[in-house]
């Protein structure tokens, strides 16, 4: 179980997250929608440190047998939190000049000491580990392949084989496929939903696509301005409650429509 | 607001923007020619000095050269290169101190330069240390740290190596941070992410991106290394620069050329082998796009 509690993170004057409490049992997959600006990414950077929060609580008893508190860590205990959260992002956020290999092995290198992982000396077990991770993802052909060669769905698949041989209990994922097109989008949101139900991993995704969270998701979170304003099965998120989270009235914009928009990815599972 | 309005407000926004425009480009010229006028007095620049004195550079070159007939060619370039064997065993020598100064001080300069990076280091005291420390070690010629060194470690190709080596790490730190801070922040935030510690982020997050830009700096700094190496030689510091400052200051013009000569040609073969080797690494980085 992760336990968020009354999360809160303020730039300068402007809450970008508002008091934010919320709890997500262990192996459920969460959707979070809203407009750009409502707090999503925000939300997400702080669960897995990138963003420290202003005040709050991250509770989590899913990696460890006790609960820790994620807001406090620091250092070695940081760095092991983030190894087990592990985070996929809008722009991929791989290493562009390195092999695909190389790229994945990256998620190793919590596991082992800094000296060795430096020199670029991971174990046996770590290669096999990545190899898996890039089978299940169908990328071991593009093992030995700069990842900068790759177009942008391969370079997600390659940042998911990264999460994956962290061997995280919950895999954050930051606008995924907005920077896909729709065939990617969806092999990449399969990808996702896959390793949610195989691998028992809780899967925490911001998507832009209203459609996309009814078609993948158990459970759809809507923010607004910081604050949640929905939170609840997808059947349960009706059209009107979708207007209100994405604020409509405001005048019918691009984002609001791209956001409602039927052709989201397909669900396929 | 209406489309007549909003055209309106955007020719009055133009208007003052040529306006500003206008006004720092005058004052951008005007502060060009005063700096390029007042460098002309200070320096007391002289074309008529220049024109007069042009000839004379002449004459020194000249005695450079000794005379060399066509039918006895062989013998007077012999007896002109009369000292090549201890030339070229200086020149080695000098190579060797530029090839070792530039892979020490690439190697120490590369270490600071991450730290001398603004997006990579949270403390501004570590950031500002550091850059003071490199423009320390780069604005102090390369002469002046041969002569300190010499006199603490005695004559010989040490106090050469040290000097260059401190100039050399001075200069890569600082171009090396440059680039550093050029870097894309997202791959380093996908090393964060996924548990890496600092080194972690340099390691594979900096430094495959800014790794060629490196290598085409190092490649330059080879380049001047050997220029340096002869210069630090006239005070004592070793190599080729030695035998050029002895044959000067005995008069011996004839010795100085030959000994020139070699110099030039030698930084000639070094400037276009690597321009081979970097247009060969930058060909096979587009290749492997």
């Amino acid at each position: 179980m992760l336990k968020i509690e009354a999360l809160t993170k303020i730039y300068g004057q402007v809450a970008a997250v508002d008091n934010v409490t919320f709890d997500v049992p262990a192996g459920q997959m969460v959707g979070i929608i809203g407009r750009s600006g409502a707090g999503k990414s925000t939300l997400l950077r702080m669960i897995n440190r990138l963003t420290d929060p202003t005040s709050g609580r991250i509770l989590c008893d899913d990696v460890l047998p006790e609960t820790i508190d994620v807001s406090g860590l620091r250092g070695r205990r940081l760095r092991e939190w983030r190894g087990r959260c592990a985070m996929v992002f809008q722009q991929f956020n791989l290493v562009p000049r390195l092999p695909v290999l190389t790229n994945v092995l990256i998620g190793r290198i919590g596991y082992r000491a800094t000296l060795p992982s430096l020199l670029g000396l991971f174990s046996d077990a770590d290669r096999a580990l990545t190899l898996r991770a890039l089978e299940r993802l169908d990328m071991v052909t593009h093992a030995l392949h700069r990842a900068d060669a790759l177009s942008g769905g391969q370079q997600q698949r390659i940042a998911i084989a990264r999460a994956l041989v962290q061997e995280p209990r919950i895999l954050l994922a930051d606008e995924p496929i907005a920077s896909l097109d729709l065939r990617n989008a969806t092999i990449v949101m399969d990808a996702l939903r896959r390793i949610n139900k195989e691998d028992g991993i809780t899967v925490i995704s911001n998507l832009h696509l209203l459609q996309t969270a009814r078609d993948y998701c158990d459970r759809i979170i809507g923010m607004r301005k910081g604050t949640i304003v929905f939170d609840g099965k997808p059947s349960e998120l009706t059209d009107s409650l979708a207007r209100e989270i994405y604020a409509i009235g405001a005048g019918g914009d691009e984002e609001v429509a791209m956001a409602f928009s039927a052709t989201s990815a397909a669900a396929t599972h | 607001m209406s489309v007549s309005q909003a055209a309106a407000q955007f020719e009055r926004q133009y208007a003052e923007y040529r306006r500003s425009k206008t006004v720092w480009t005058v004052l951008f010229w005007a502060l060009f020619v005063v700096c390029f006028v007042v460098s002309l007095v200070v320096t007391r620049f002289d074309v008529v000095a220049l024109v007069v004195g042009l000839p004379r550079t002449t004459d020194f070159i000249v005695k450079m050269i000794p005379p060399i007939g066509w039918s006895t060619f062989g013998a007077d370039v012999d007896e002109w290169y009369w000292g090549i064997g201890k030339w070229l065993n200086s020149l080695l020598n000098t190579l060797l101190m530029a090839y070792l100064a530039t892979v020490l001080g690439t190697t120490i300069g590369g270490a600071l330069s991450f730290l001398a990076a603004r997006n990579l280091v949270k403390s501004y005291a570590v950031y500002w240390i550091t850059r003071r420390v490199l423009e320390i070690a780069r604005t102090v010629p390369d002469i002046v740290w041969a002569l300190l060194f010499v006199l603490a470690f005695g004559i010989g190709p040490l106090a050469g190596v040290l000097a260059i080596t401190v100039h050399t790490l001075g200069a890569q730190g600082k171009l090396f941070a440059e680039v550093n801070e050029n870097v894309s922040p997202l791959p380093i935030e996908g090393i964060r992410s996924a548990g890496g510690n600092w080194l972690h982020e340099m390691r594979y997050g900096v430094l495959p991106q800014a790794l060629p830009n490196y290598m085409s700096y190092t490649f330059w700094r080879i380049e001047l290394n050997v220029r340096s190496a002869t210069i630090v030689g006239f005070v004592g510091a070793g190599g080729i620069g030695h035998d050029l400052f002895t044959s000067i200051q005995l008069l011996y013009f004839a010795d100085a050329g030959a000994i020139l000569l070699i110099v030039v040609a030698t930084i000639m073969a070094i400037d276009m082998l690597s321009e081979r080797f970097r247009h060969r690494l930058i060909g096979k980085e587009q290749l492997s796009q």
